[in-house]
């Protein structure tokens, strides 16, 4: 059993168009770590270069927003559910 | 005011919900949204309150009609390429129901405008195509008491969320800061369904219906989103930030600063 992350659909192109991939690690850090090895490119465009969570990016593990949590060294484990949400800027 | 015959006849299908009657029909005759944008989502959501009855409706668009607007811009039609797309919609609502005054402006927001516009009415729907206007919608918001409707949409997914300033989370508080210019990796339009910018913008309707009449739940301190693909929605909930730059305990804006995010002419829908 592994570590569901939902990704946005502006990221899809980086994971072969899948909305949910599997993921590993013991932390959300480590969770992101390992999708970028899984998806290259695709950790650059959530985090920042100093490895730290873009501002109009949210992280939600089982629904809490994890700047609420312990950031990205909130603990993750099998079966917990890692939604990535963006901002949506459009709409006229 | 008192109801005549047609005011009865036209509501009659909304007024014998018990929500609704002829208090709630009152209210919303009396009460007065500002709609940010009218495009995407300006279009359904204004049309769905004039149709409603809303007494005061405000459309702020710098815009004029383009042939590439009406695959989703359902207030505007072929014959009004060109002109200003308050105008347009201003027409539109008046034909469906003459007893909605639409004050039309036709102008930008920013932190002069909105200033000016916002405290004339009592709910703010943001309908806006870009991030430097949301922030700006938003601290404009709080720093006024004004609740707002956020909504976005783009592709086959959109987002929604209910602020009411100093109750519940903000934009700010669940998205601190906008991107630094060239923090958006690619800036190519991303395309946009009509029928998901309607459905995000006839539920920013739906939820500034139920702010003015004082009933449901508001959809604050969650963050809803649809994805039309899987047609699925979702609510993730949120929740106010004591750090939060605009609404926290110690907020460092006090006061309304255009941000200029135009440098990437990125315009996701
Ligand atoms: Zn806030």
């Amino acid at each position: 059993m592994a570590i569901t992350v939902r990704i946005p659909t502006p990221l899809q192109r980086l994971t072969n168009s899948q909305s949910e991939v599997p993921c590993e690690g013991k932390t959300v850090a480590e969770l992101l770590g390992d999708l970028e090895k899984r998806y290259p490119g695709i950790k650059e465009r959530i985090c920042d270069a100093d490895g730290k969570l873009r501002r109009f990016v949210n992280v939600f593990v089982n629904e809490e927003d994890i700047r609420f949590l312990q950031g990205d060294q909130t603990a993750v484990k099998d079966g917990d559910d890692v939604s990535i949400i963006p901002a949506i800027a459009g709409g006229a | 005011m008192s109801f005549t015959k047609e005011h009865i006849a036209r509501y009659s299908r909304q007024l014998i919900l018990p929500e609704i009657g002829l208090p709630g029909q009152q209210r919303l005759q009396e009460a007065s949204v500002l709609l940010i944008g009218a495009g995407g989502l300006g279009c359904p959501a204004a049309l769905y309150l004039a149709a409603a009855g809303v007494g005061r409706l405000g459309l702020v668009d710098a815009d004029a009609v383009s042939l590439s607007n009406l695959h989703r811009q359902v207030l505007h039609a072929t014959a009004d390429i060109g002109r200003s797309k308050v105008e347009s919609a201003r027409e539109k609502l008046t034909a469906l129901n003459p007893e909605t005054e639409v004050v039309a402006y036709h102008a930008r927001l920013d932190a002069a405008t909105a200033k000016s516009f916002l405290p004339a009415y009592d709910v703010v729907l943001d309908g806006s195509d870009n991030l430097a206007t949301r922030y700006l919608v938003n601290d404009a918001c709080v720093l006024l008491g004004k609740p707002l409707i956020y909504g976005g949409a783009v592709q086959w997914r959109g987002q929604l969320m209910v602020i009411r300033p100093g109750q519940s989370a903000c934009f700010r508080c669940v998205f601190p800061e906008p991107p630094q210019p060239g923090e958006i990796p690619d800036c190519q339009a991303a395309g946009i369904l009509g029928a998901t910018a309607g459905v995000i913008g006839t539920l920013m309707a739906q939820e500034a219906l139920k702010l003015l009449l004082g009933t449901g739940q508001p959809l604050e301190n969650q963050l809803l989103t649809y994805d039309a693909l899987a047609g699925a929605f979702r609510r993730v909930p949120v929740r106010r930030d004591p750090d939060c730059a605009v609404c926290g305990v110690h907020p460092s804006i006090h006061a309304l600063v255009s941000i200029d995010l135009m440098s990437c002419s990125h315009k996701e829908a």
